[in-house]
């Protein structure tokens, strides 16, 4: 009963936060309100029972990704005149694009409502501590082993990509 | 909800905050202290005997200072970012494990806030969330100085926490764990990790001191070419939350660098003790270890010169990381030869 309460609040706070990102004039707010969503998020991940998935969400997008966002945004000029002017083609091609996303997630929602997507001869034990880092590190190396390593592949070749960009220019400071 | 466990774990939440301050508090003095030592000076001695109420004189100079924010500041930020920082400086100690198991009243109660199987990733998770405290007021000053010493703050905690991971990762790999308990009770004794990973133990402990903005990597405050950095426009108690931050963040870099290295509350020779008494000594015993850091941290600041930024990133990068892997690969390579696997 109580835990359905605390869901919908952090539904709606996760949602509101989602909201402030687009509605906020200042590219700073956004971003702000971007980690906190990010926080909301992890929340939900908790609610859930999946502490890992929670802790790592955290590390990855609060901690990293956001982080350069904003050294990135410190650097900019952050005046009115800097910023793009949008036109009605561009607004119109906005919409558009925002409301067949929306369809598809309509259309894709729709008939999973309230049913649960457990595979047939799972426990519902085995479900609820799916999340805990043991049975998710196990699941990965034992049942989802091909995929979790063409992954790992594709992560080093994004990494041996991003110190190729770093190498071309020559560096100025020894 | 189970009311006795509800009270149990507020009661420790309280004591562990009054505690974390109290730390912080006095580190402020110890650190003059230190100072005075190191310099061949007396130090405070005014309030006090010894001057032990300097700290309590100077929260008061603190509190009745004029609270001031510029003109052209983003005043909500401002105001934020100070809040932010003592806040995750706070947060991390939910999750270390003060010591063994205690009996009261008929229930075992555990010290550690939050018993969780994902510890130390938590502590890793809010030491990346710390730099947005520095960052935001840095920004929301609008002073060049300020933002100087955010950019400067937020490229030196991104570029150390990745060895300082990897160094983390290498002590996950001994335990096969990233509960902080069981990496506790897997140092049981003298059987610490510092003896089978040094390398590992130099490394984080030298990314927890860029972690910290402590000399030698204090560039973000670095006073001689920015003037305060971060808080060059903070007045007042704002000031003092920031300061008070980095006090409270060395008091959990030490908790931590215990936990993982030296045994946190694990000592030689506690197998003679049992119950309460065994409890108490192994607290008594985790905050020894605690203090001893603290000191080591005032030790280096107070010996070591600051680094050159270039110099910075260039220990960081070129040195820490590549190191850490190696360590982590050849600690690896045993672990797996010790299971068994080339057999």
């Amino acid at each position: 009963m109580s835990i359905e309460i605390i869901a919908y609040i952090l539904g709606g706070l996760t949602i509101g936060s989602a909201l402030m990102v687009i509605l906020s004039t200042h590219p700073m707010r956004s971003i702000l309100y971007l980690v906190v969503t990010f926080f909301m998020i992890s929340a939900n991940y908790v609610l859930m029972n999946a502490q890992f998935l929670a802790i790592v969400n955290i590390i990855v997008y609060a901690g990293a990704i956001m982080v350069l966002f904003l050294f990135v945004l410190m650097m900019l000029n952050l005046s009115k005149d800097a910023e793009p002017k949008t036109s009605i083609p561009m607004i119109a091609a906005a919409v558009i694009a925002g409301g067949s996303l929306l369809v598809v997630f309509v259309a894709a929602l729709r008939d999973s409502g309230g049913k649960q997507l457990v595979a047939p001869g799972v426990s519902a034990d085995t479900v609820n501590n799916i999340g805990l880092v043991k049975n998710l590190g196990h699941e990965l190396f034992t049942t989802y082993l091909l995929p979790f390593e063409i992954t790992s592949v594709l992560f080093m070749s994004a990494i041996v990509g991003a110190v190729l960009l770093a190498k071309r220019e020559k560096q100025i400071i020894d | 909800m189970d009311t006795g466990l509800f009270l149990e774990k507020l009661i420790l939440v309280v004591i562990l905050f009054a505690i974390s301050l109290g730390v912080a508090m006095y580190s402020t003095y110890l650190e003059r202290k230190v100072a005075a030592w190191f310099q061949d000076r007396v130090g405070p001695d005014r309030a006090g005997p010894w001057g032990l109420l300097q700290p309590l004189a100077d929260g008061g100079k603190m509190f009745f200072k004029e609270d001031f924010t510029p003109v052209n500041a983003d005043k909500w930020l401002f105001i934020i970012a100070p809040g932010i920082a003592m806040f995750v400086a706070l947060i991390t100690s939910a999750v270390i494990p003060w010591g063994p198991n205690i009996f009261l009243f008929g229930r075992d109660i555990q010290l550690q806030v939050a018993h969780v199987d994902i510890g130390i990733l938590f502590i890793m998770g809010f030491v990346s969330i710390g730099v947005y405290g520095i960052m935001i007021g840095g920004w929301a000053s609008n002073n060049k100085f300020s933002l100087f010493g955010a950019i400067r703050a937020s490229s030196q905690m991104i570029s150390y926490e990745l060895a300082m991971g990897i160094a983390v990762i290498t002590i996950v790999l001994l335990t096969g764990s990233l509960d902080l308990g069981e990496i506790v009770k897997a140092q049981h004794g003298i059987n610490w990790f510092v003896f089978k990973q040094p390398v590992a133990f130099i490394i984080f402990f030298v990314c927890a001191l860029a972690e910290c903005n402590r000399a030698p990597f204090d560039l973000a405050e670095c006073e001689s070419e920015l003037i305060g950095g971060y808080h060059t426009e903070y007045g007042s108690m704002k000031l003092g939350f920031f300061l008070f931050a980095e006090y409270t963040n060395m008091f959990i870099s030490s908790a931590v660098i215990a936990v993982l290295f030296f045994g946190g509350y694990n000592f030689p020779g506690m197998d003679a003790f049992t119950g309460n008494w065994l409890a108490l000594m192994c607290v008594g015993v985790f905050f020894a270890k605690i203090v001893f850091f603290i000191f080591v941290f005032m030790w280096i600041r107070w010996t070591i010169p600051r680094f050159r930024f270039d110099q910075l990133m260039h220990l960081g990068w070129k040195r820490m990381i590549p190191i850490a892997l190696i360590n982590l690969l050849i600690t690896a390579v045993v672990i797996a030869f010790m299971e068994g696997w080339f057999n």
